[in-house]
C-alpha cells in the first residue's frame, strides 16, 4: 500500500516536472518579447499571448505543398516530442526524480540533435530555397556548437563525477565546489551555445523574415497551422530546456535534492520559476546589447565558445588534479 | 688590498655615472674623449678587482670565473671606444650620423657597459637577468642608429627575438627560484649562485632540467646559437662598426657566461638530463651551418658575424663536452674570440668607411692601398680562421685534442666544420687583400693601436699563456665539471 | 578559507589566460589595447590577491605599479600613438583565426602538461599558478608571431611580460629588489619600443612589419 502510495506520488512529481516546462515555455516566450520590446520603448505585446498565438494556430488549417513528403507532415511533431522529453528530464524544482536515471547529458545532447535533425530535413523536404538556406546555416552551427557543447558536458561530468545531471545537481548545491574557474568557462561557453542553439541575436533574429538573416525561421517558412503551432512549442521549450540547463549546472540552489517534503517541493518550484524569470529578462537585455553578426562570422563566436570550454576541460586537469 | 670605494662599485657606478654625462655633452669631440676616459677608468677598475679582495654579497659576487671576464670586458670596451672615437668623426663627415645621435650613441655605449658589468658581477639570478636585458636593450637603440630602413629592420628583428629569448630565460629563472626555495628558502639567497651551486644536488632534478631548456633557449638566443641566430649577422652589418665589436666581442660571451653558471648548478645535480650532450649538438649545429653560411655572404660584416656565431658553437661544444680539458679549451677561445673578433671588427670598420661600402665584391687590393690596414685585417683573419701561432689554434687544438680522446666521432664533426669556415675565410681574405685596388683609395684617419694590441695579446697567447691565467682557467674549469 | 584563496587566485589568473585569447583574435586595434589593459587590471588583482595569501606586503607594490604602468600609462601612451600614426580605424588582418585558436588551445596544453613535474610541495598556489602564467607567455609569444602590425606584436610582447610577471609573484618570496628591476626593465622595454614604432613609421610609411621583410639580409641579394 505504501509502496503505491510512494510509485504515485513520484509519477506525480515527475508529471509535474513534465508539464511545468511546457507549461511555462510560452510564458517565457511571453516575457522576452515584453522586456525586449519595453528595452527599444515599445509596449509590447502581452505576457499571454504566445498561448493565444498557439491556439489560433492549432485551429487553422495547415497548408502543405504538393511535394511534401510524410518526413514533412510528421517533423513536427517528432520535434515537439524530442525536445519535449528533453525538456523534461533536466531537473528543474527537484532532483532524484523517477525519470532522473535517463536524463544524462549525453543523451540529451543526442536528443537535442535529432531534433535538429528532423528539421533541417524537413526544411530541405520541398525543396525551396530558403529551407535550403536555412537547413545548411543550421547544420554549420552545430558542427560548431555540438563540440563545444559536448567539451562542457565533459567539463562538468569531470568536476562531478557522473553525467547523469540529476547527480550532478545534487553535488553542486551539497558539495561545496568552490569558484571554480573551469565551471566559469564552461557557464561561459554554455552561454554562448545556448544562444546559438536557441536562433537569438546575435546568431538568428527570431522576429526577422528576411532572407539574409533567418536561419530557423528560414527552415520553418512554409509550415502552417497545427503542424507550425507544434514548431513554435517547441521552440519555446528549447528555450526553457536551456535555461533549465544553465540553472541546473550553475545555479542550482532552492532545488529540492533530499527529502521531498511539500515545502522542500514549494521552495524547489518557486525558486526555480524565479530564477527562469530572470534568466527571460536577462537575455532581451544581452540581445539588445550586440548586433546580430554576418554568417561568415559564427565560426569566431562559436570558436571562442569552444575555445572556452575546451580551456575549462584542460584546467581541471591542472587544478586540484582530477 | 683594500680600496677606498670597492672596485666592484665602481665597476659598476663608472659608466653609470658617465651615461648623463654623456648624454648632455654636445661637443662629439668631447664626447668622444669623454667616453674613452670613462671607460679608461672602468678598465682601471676592472684591473685592480684582480687585486682586491673577493666579495660576496647576496647580490654581487666576485669569483674565479666571472673575474676575469670582468676584466676582459672592461678591456675591450675601452679599446672599442679608443676605435670608436676615430670611427665617428668619419661617419659624421659622411652624414650617417650626427652629433645629436653621437650623444645618445656615447650615452647608450656607457648603458651597456653597465649593464653587461652588472650582470657579470651579480651574484642574483634576477639581476643577472636585468643586466642582459638592459645591454640588449640598449645595443637594440644602437643598431638601428643609423635609421635606414636596413638598419630599422635589423634593430626591430632584434628586438623582438632578443625580448623573446629574454622572457624565455626569466621564466627559467624564475622555475630555478622556485625550486631553490623549496630546499633552501624564500629570499634572497634562494637566488644567489654560490647558494645555489652549493646546495644543487638536493634540487628537484626533472623540474631543473625544464628550467634549464628555457634557459638554454633564452639566452642561447643572445649567444646566437643555431637555430636561434636569426637576429644576429643583420644587426652585426647594419649597425655602426664599434657596436659589432661589442656585440661579438662582449654581449655573446656575457650571454655564454650565464649559461655556464647554469651549467654549474646543473652539473651538481647528477640526475638531471644531460645537458652537455644538448650543448654538444647545438654547438656542432651552429659550427657547421655558420661554416656553410659563411660562402655565401657578400657582405663583409655579416661574413664576420657568421663566423662569430660558429665560435660560439665551437664554445659551447667544449663546454658541453665537459672535462678538465675540453672547459679550458672552451674558456681560452671565449677570450681569445673576443679579442680576435674586435679586432678584426676595428680593421673592418676602417676598410668599410674608407671604402664606402660593405660588399666584398666592391673592396678589393686592400694589401695595395692601405698597406697597414691590410697587415691588422689579414693577421686578424687568419687569427680567427685558427691558424697557429695565434691564440685561437691553440683553444681549437686543445679541444680537438681532447674531444679525439674521448669521442673520435665528434672531432670528425668539429674538424669538418672548422675546415669548412678556414676555406671561406681565406678564399674571401684573397678576395679582399689581393687583387687591383677597387674603390676609393684615400688615406683613413684609423685608430691601429687597438687593432695591434688585441693582435698582440692573441699571438702572445697563442705562443705562451701566463701562469696566473692558466690557474683562473683551471679553476673554473674545474667548477665547470 | 585556504580553498577559497586558492580558488580566487585560480579565476583570477584564469581571466587572465582569457584574455590572452581574446587577444588572439582581435582585429581592430583599439580593441586590442582595450584588452590588454583589461588583461593588465585582471594582474594586478591577481597580484594583490598573492600578496593577501602569501601574507606578502611587498607584492602590492608590484601590484600597483603593474596597475599604474600596465593598466593605465602603457595602454593610453599606445591609444595615443595610434592616433598619431592614424592607424586606429584600420581593420587589421589577423593570420588565421580558427588555426591560430587551436594552437592556442595546444600551448595551453603544452603549458599544462610541462609543469606537472611540480610537486604539490609547500606552495599549493604554484603549479597551478606557474601553468597559467606558462600559458599566457607562450600565448602572448602565439600573437606576436601571428600579427603583421608593429604595435600589436608589442602588445603581444607586453601580454608575455604580464605572464612573466604572474609566474615571479606565484613564486613565494621572491625577493622586491628583483621584482622592481625587472618591472624598470619594462618600462625601459616598452621606452625603446615606442621610439621604434615611429622610426618605422618615418622609414617605411606604414607600421606593417611585413614592408620590413624586405630588408632582410638573407633577402637582398644573398647578402
Amino acid at each position: 500500500m505504501a509502496l503505491t502510495l510512494d510509485l504515485v506520488l513520484q509519477v506525480a512529481l515527475q508529471a509535474v516536472q513534465m508539464f511545468l516546462v511546457v507549461l511555462i515555455a510560452p510564458l517565457v516566450l511571453g516575457v522576452t518579447r515584453r522586456v525586449k520590446a519595453r528595452i527599444h520603448r515599445r509596449i509590447g505585446p502581452p505576457l499571454m499571448q504566445p498561448y493565444r498565438d498557439l491556439w489560433k494556430l492549432l485551429h487553422k488549417e495547415a497548408v502543405l505543398a504538393h511535394n511534401a513528403s510524410w518526413l514533412y507532415r510528421v517533423a513536427p511533431y517528432f520535434v515537439f516530442a524530442t525536445t519535449w522529453v528533453a525538456a523534461a528530464l533536466v531537473p528543474t524544482y527537484a532532483t532524484g526524480l523517477l525519470f532522473s536515471w535517463s536524463a544524462d547529458l549525453i543523451a540529451l545532447v543526442a536528443l537535442l540533435g535529432t531534433a535538429r535533425f528532423m528539421l533541417a530535413l524537413a526544411g530541405m523536404d520541398i525543396g525551396t530555397a530558403f529551407g535550403g538556406i536555412g537547413a545548411s546555416r543550421e547544420m554549420m552551427i552545430a558542427s560548431l556548437a555540438e563540440p563545444a557543447m559536448l567539451l562542457i558536458v565533459f567539463t562538468v561530468a569531470l568536476v562531478a563525477g557522473t553525467t547523469q545531471l540529476s547527480e550532478i545537481a545534487a553535488t553542486f548545491v551539497h558539495k561545496s565546489v568552490g569558484l571554480r574557474v573551469s565551471l566559469g568557462l564552461a557557464m561561459f561557453a554554455l552561454v554562448f551555445v545556448a544562444v546559438a542553439e536557441n536562433a537569438r541575436i546575435p546568431i538568428d533574429n527570431p522576429a526577422t523574415h528576411l532572407e539574409l538573416t533567418m536561419v530557423h525561421e528560414a527552415m520553418v517558412l512554409e509550415y502552417s497551422g497545427r503542424h507550425l503551432a507544434m514548431i513554435e512549442a517547441a521552440a519555446a521549450l528549447k528555450l526553457v530546456l536551456y535555461f533549465s540547463l544553465i540553472i541546473c549546472l550553475f545555479l542550482p540552489f532552492g532545488m529540492a535534492t533530499g527529502e521531498k517534503t511539500a515545502a522542500a517541493l514549494t521552495i524547489g518550484i518557486g525558486a526555480y520559476l524565479v530564477k527562469v524569470l530572470v534568466l527571460a529578462a536577462l537575455l532581451p537585455i544581452g540581445e539588445t546589447s550586440v548586433a546580430k553578426m554576418r554568417v561568415f562570422r559564427y565560426p569566431v563566436f562559436l570558436g571562442g565558445a569552444f575555445a572556452a570550454a575546451a580551456l575549462a576541460v584542460f584546467l581541471l586537469f591542472v587544478s586540484r588534479g582530477f | 688590498m683594500s680600496f677606498l670605494i670597492p672596485p666592484v662599485d665602481l665597476v659598476i657606478l663608472l659608466p653609470a655615472l658617465a651615461i648623463p654625462v654623456l648624454a648632455f655633452v654636445t661637443n662629439y669631440r668631447l664626447g668622444a674623449a669623454l667616453n674613452v676616459l670613462f671607460s679608461g677608468l672602468t678598465l682601471a677598475a676592472g684591473v685592480s678587482l684582480l687585486f682586491a679582495e673577493r666579495i660576496r654579497t647576496d647580490l654581487i659576487i666576485i669569483d674565479d670565473f666571472n673575474i676575469y671576464l670582468v676584466t676582459l670586458t672592461t678591456f675591450v670596451g675601452f679599446t672599442t671606444s679608443i676605435f670608436s672615437a676615430s670611427y665617428i668623426g668619419h661617419e659624421l663627415e659622411t652624414g650617417r650620423l650626427t652629433p645629436t645621435f653621437l650623444r645618445f650613441y656615447h650615452a647608450m655605449y656607457q648603458a651597456m657597459m653597465v649593464a653587461m658589468n652588472v650582470a657579470l658581477v651579480a651574484n642574483n639570478v634576477g639581476l643577472m637577468w636585468v643586466g642582459v636585458e638592459v645591454a640588449t636593450l640598449s645595443t637594440v637603440m644602437m643598431v638601428g642608429i643609423y635609421r635606414t630602413p636596413e638598419a630599422i629592420e635589423a634593430a626591430w628583428k632584434y628586438f623582438i627575438l632578443g625580448s623573446v629569448g629574454i622572457a624565455l630565460a626569466f621564466f627559467g629563472t624564475i622555475l630555478v627560484y622556485l625550486i631553490a626555495q623549496e630546499v633552501i628558502g624564500e629570499g634572497l639567497p634562494a637566488m644567489a649562485w654560490d647558494t645555489l651551486v652549493a646546495n644543487a644536488a638536493k634540487f628537484d632534478a626533472p623540474l631543473l632540467s625544464l628550467a634549464f631548456v628555457f634557459l638554454l633557449v633564452g639566452y642561447g638566443t643572445k649567444v646566437g646559437l643555431a637555430p636561434f641566430h636569426a637576429w644576429l649577422p643583420d644587426a652585426h652589418a647594419e649597425g655602426p662598426t664599434p657596436i659589432s665589436a661589442v656585440l661579438s666581442g662582449l654581449l655573446l660571451n656575457v650571454a655564454l657566461y650565464a649559461l655556464l653558471r647554469f651549467k654549474i648548478v646543473m652539473t651538481g645535480n647528477a640526475a638531471t638530463l644531460n645537458v652537455g650532450a644538448i650543448m654538444i649538438v647545438l654547438g656542432l649545429v651552429s659550427l657547421i651551418f655558420a661554416g656553410f653560411m659563411l660562402y655565401r655572404r657578400r657582405d663583409i660584416k655579416r661574413l664576420f658575424a657568421y663566423s662569430s656565431i660558429e665560435h660560439m658553437g665551437i664554445a659551447t661544444f667544449a663546454f658541453g663536452m665537459g672535462g678538465p680539458l675540453a672547459n679550458f679549451a672552451g674558456l681560452l677561445h671565449m677570450t681569445m674570440h673576443s679579442l680576435t673578433k674586435s679586432a678584426i671588427f676595428f680593421a673592418v670598420g676602417h676598410v668599410a668607411q674608407v671604402k664606402g661600402t660593405q660588399r666584398i665584391a666592391e673592396i678589393g687590393g686592400l694589401s695595395a692601398s692601405h698597406p697597414v690596414l691590410a697587415v691588422g685585417f689579414a693577421l686578424g683573419a687568419i687569427a680567427i680562421a685558427g691558424l697557429p701561432p695565434f691564440g685561437v689554434f691553440a683553444s681549437e687544438f686543445l679541444l680537438v685534442s681532447s674531444t679525439f680522446a674521448r669521442a673520435p666521432l665528434l672531432t670528425i664533426l668539429l674538424v669538418i666544420g672548422l675546415l669548412i669556415s678556414f676555406g671561406a675565410l681565406v678564399l674571401r681574405l684573397q678576395d679582399i687583400l689581393f687583387g687591383e685596388p677597387k674603390g676609393p683609395v684615400g688615406p683613413v684617419k684609423a685608430s691601429y693601436v687597438p687593432l695591434f694590441f688585441h693582435l698582440a695579446l692573441v699571438l702572445i697567447a697563442g705562443l705562451w699563456l701566463p701562469e696566473p691565467i692558466v690557474q683562473w682557467f683551471r679553476a673554473v674549469a674545474q667548477q665547470l665539471g | 578559507m585556504d580553498k577559497l584563496s586558492f580558488d580566487i587566485a585560480h579565476l583570477l589568473a584564469g581571466s587572465m589566460l582569457v584574455l590572452s585569447f581574446l587577444l588572439l583574435y582581435q582585429d581592430r586595434i583599439t580593441a586590442v589595447l582595450n584588452v590588454f589593459a583589461l588583461q593588465a587590471i585582471a594582474l594586478s588583482l591577481s597580484v594583490a590577491w598573492q600578496s593577501v595569501a602569501q601574507g606578502a606586503p611587498h607584492l602590492i607594490v608590484t601590484a600597483l605599479i603593474a596597475l599604474i604602468v600596465k593598466g593605465f600609462i602603457i595602454p593610453t601612451a599606445l591609444h595615443r600613438i595610434v592616433r598619431r600614426l592614424e592607424i586606429h580605424r584600420g581593420v587589421e588582418q589577423v593570420i588565421g583565426g580558427g588555426p591560430v585558436m587551436l594552437t592556442g588551445l595546444g600551448l595551453v596544453a603544452l603549458s599544462i602538461l610541462l609543469v606537472q613535474p611540480i610537486k604539490e610541495g609547500a606552495s599549493i598556489l604554484t603549479r597551478e599558478d606557474l601553468a597559467f602564467a606558462l600559458a599566457v607567455i607562450l600565448l602572448g609569444l602565439l600573437m606576436m608571431i601571428t600579427r603583421r602590425n608593429a604595435v600589436t606584436q608589442i602588445v603581444g610582447f607586453m601580454s608575455l611580460e604580464n605572464g612573466l610577471v604572474l609566474a615571479a609573484t606565484g613564486a613565494k618570496g621572491m625577493p622586491l629588489v628583483v621584482e622592481v628591476s625587472v618591472a624598470f626593465s619594462i618600462i625601459i622595454a616598452f621606452t625603446v619600443f615606442g621610439i621604434f614604432v615611429f622610426r618605422i613609421r618615418e622609414r617605411f610609411d606604414t607600421v606593417d612589419v611585413g614592408a620590413l621583410d624586405r630588408f632582410r639580409g638573407e633577402q637582398r641579394d644573398q647578402l
